[in-house]
């Protein structure tokens, strides 16, 4: 007669304990950031100082990655959301050949390993003859990309009424007003949350970058020089602090965007 | 879109010639389809499959020795090279790796997502969403970088070890055979642990989707016919968690295939496949033997895959 509600202690202290050892590690380094150990990772730190968030902020060189960070993150995003919503559309609302081995391929470069997607992509601009910039970091990023925007915007494609649509039409609306009046107001709310996420995996992503970005430093660049070779180890705490706020703040914002997107206009029929 | 055509004699002609584009467009539903599909097949389609495939083929050429170039003849030389003893060693050391990480993140998350599926209420509820989540989107790097101040010598895990006057009970472990080391960043258990750490939250997430859609009434009707808790959980529980388990098992064990950076940060000196593509691809300048050790994790992968769809994994995707 197990039927209260009541859950074991043995599981509760699993559970909990499990919790633990998933957070502490990051608590960990918001300590670390305000430590005034300079030469080691000494803990319990001997004091607590506002010093090195000053000194990050004068450093050019984090500056300088993460500008290039954010411009990668968001062009690739702009390249994500555009093959993302198309992909989306096309698949969600009609079957024709191939389809199944569109939704495959979208998945691929994200099922693979990075290493295998950042190789391939690197012999084949070298095959080519395409030196490294930039263009080549968002190229990789993009691929990777678009699964998210996809992902979302196919889960809210299905739920959008197809009557909605065609009622437009009826109404006599043409093809862009449908699609400017009709159908970008009930995808907003998804491509936004999808549009955050695959910032947030661009912003962060290192496997495929190493391979394709030359001599260019972006953070996660950056941050992995310091792990390889450490210099600097309190700018990189205050960086490390940094990306986590950066990363997670898009998360939980897109987290609630589509908590409360549940329910979309004509999707009660 | 394919009901559409037949309203095509409802449209008026529209003035614009981006206006009459778009209907032209909409009255070819098969035109319109191929438009929205034409830039994803031609950039996915061509540029990344072309350069998988590009890839895949240079494993059949091989390195001339002495010349360090590449002899663009077709060859099982390399594959041959890839069996080698020291190779071999790679390959097993790290399907190892992800297997027992995999174990213990099933081991480790189960609990987590039985409490979070089953108990866990309101506020509670959020905390544990919360609690996978961050970790999940958290910077992959900073998260080995945490993990570097957590081992470190001076680091939190020997302090605690210090006050508890448990050190004698760490370096035994340390000074075991094989998984021991100097210290712990730098021994496979330190590897092991920041795997676990950082592909956790990817085995939680679809064991509690699994434990979500067991009705409490399962185990409830269970102890009512008198099984034992261990009973209950062995012959109920987890047989419905199991796809959840086995969907969770893909991305533990695809992760650590195919990862070079932490046992880079954390870790003595003995390669993993993804440092040996690295150092293959870059330092080596051998293209070949890269490539063929890539070909390792998709052909496991693929035939993981293939397992876990037979045990409906993707269902519980």
């Amino acid at each position: 007669m197990h039927s209260d509600n009541r859950s074991p202690l043995a599981l509760k202290l699993a559970a909990f304990g499990g919790l633990f050892f998933l957070l502490a590690p990051i608590a960990l380094i918001f300590l670390y950031a305000f430590s005034t150990e300079e030469k080691s990772f000494q803990w319990p730190p001997p004091g607590y100082t506002l010093k090195w968030i000053g000194v990050t902020l004068g450093r050019a060189d984090v500056w300088e990655a993460m500008a290039l960070s954010v411009k990668v993150a968001a062009i690739s995003t702009i390249l994500a959301l555009i093959l993302g919503t198309l992909t989306a559309a096309a698949v969600a609302r009609s079957k024709f050949f191939g389809r199944e081995t569109i939704s495959l391929l979208v998945i691929l470069p994200i099922a693979l390993p990075g290493i295998i997607t950042g190789i391939s992509l690197r012999s084949a601009f070298s095959l080519l003859d395409i030196p490294f910039s930039t263009w080549t970091i968002v190229l990789g990023h993009a691929t990777f990309c678009i699964v998210i925007v996809y992902n979302n915007a196919v889960a809210r494609f299905r739920r959008t009424s197809g009557a909605l649509i065609d009622a437009a039409m009826d109404l006599g609306a043409d093809g862009v007003q449908t699609f400017r009046l009709v159908i970008l107001p009930n995808i907003a709310t998804a491509l936004l949350a999808g549009g955050m996420l695959a910032f947030a995996l661009s912003f962060d992503e290192v496997i495929v970058t190493t391979f394709t970005a030359g001599n260019q430093t972006t953070l996660p660049i950056w941050m992995l020089e310091e792990l390889v070779r450490p210099r600097q180890r309190p700018v990189t705490n205050v960086v490390a602090m940094a990306v986590v706020l950066v990363t997670v703040l898009p998360i939980l914002a897109a987290y609630y965007l589509t908590k409360d997107g549940e329910h979309t206009a004509g999707s009660d029929k | 879109m394919s009901d559409l055509s037949s309203n095509a004699a409802l449209f008026a002609p529209r003035s614009g010639p981006l206006a009459r584009a778009v209907d032209w467009i909409i009255r070819h539903p098969r035109m319109f389809v191929f438009l929205l599909v034409l830039p994803i097949t031609l950039w996915l389609g061509i540029v990344y499959i072309g350069a998988l495939i590009a890839l895949l083929i240079q494993s059949f050429f091989s390195i001339d020795e002495f010349s360090g170039v590449v002899v663009h003849e077709f060859t099982l030389k390399t594959y041959g090279e890839l069996l080698r003893p020291y190779n071999l060693d790679i390959i097993l050391r790290t399907v190892a790796m992800a297997a027992s990480v995999t174990i213990a993140a099933a081991i480790l998350a189960f609990p987590i997502a039985y409490f979070a599926a089953r108990y866990a209420k309101g506020k509670w509820k959020a905390l544990f969403y919360v609690g996978v989540m961050l970790p999940l989107w958290s910077s992959y790097l900073v998260k080995v970088y945490a993990w570097k101040l957590v081992l470190a010598k001076e680091g939190i895990l020997n302090w605690i070890f210090a006050k508890l006057h448990l050190t004698w009970l760490l370096d035994g472990f340390l000074s075991l055979p094989v998984i021991g080391g100097n210290s712990l960043s730098v021994s496979y258990i330190g590897t092991f642990l920041v795997f676990l750490y950082i592909w956790l939250p990817y085995m939680i997430i679809p064991v509690q989707a699994a434990l979500e859609r067991v009705s409490k009434d399962l185990t409830e009707a269970a102890s009512d016919l008198g099984a034992t808790p261990r009973q209950n959980f062995r012959m109920v529980l987890l047989p419905l968690a199991l796809p959840g388990v086995v969907a969770g098992s893909i991305f533990t064990f695809s992760l650590t295939l195919g990862d070079y950076i932490v046992p880079q940060i954390v870790g003595n000196s003995r390669l993993f496949i993804g440092q040996a593509v690295y150092t293959q691809q870059g330092t080596a300048g051998n293209i070949p033997l890269a490539a063929a050790f890539t070909v390792v994790p998709i052909v496991i992968m693929g035939i993981y895959l293939w397992g876990a769809r037979k045990m409906g994994a993707f269902d519980a995707l």
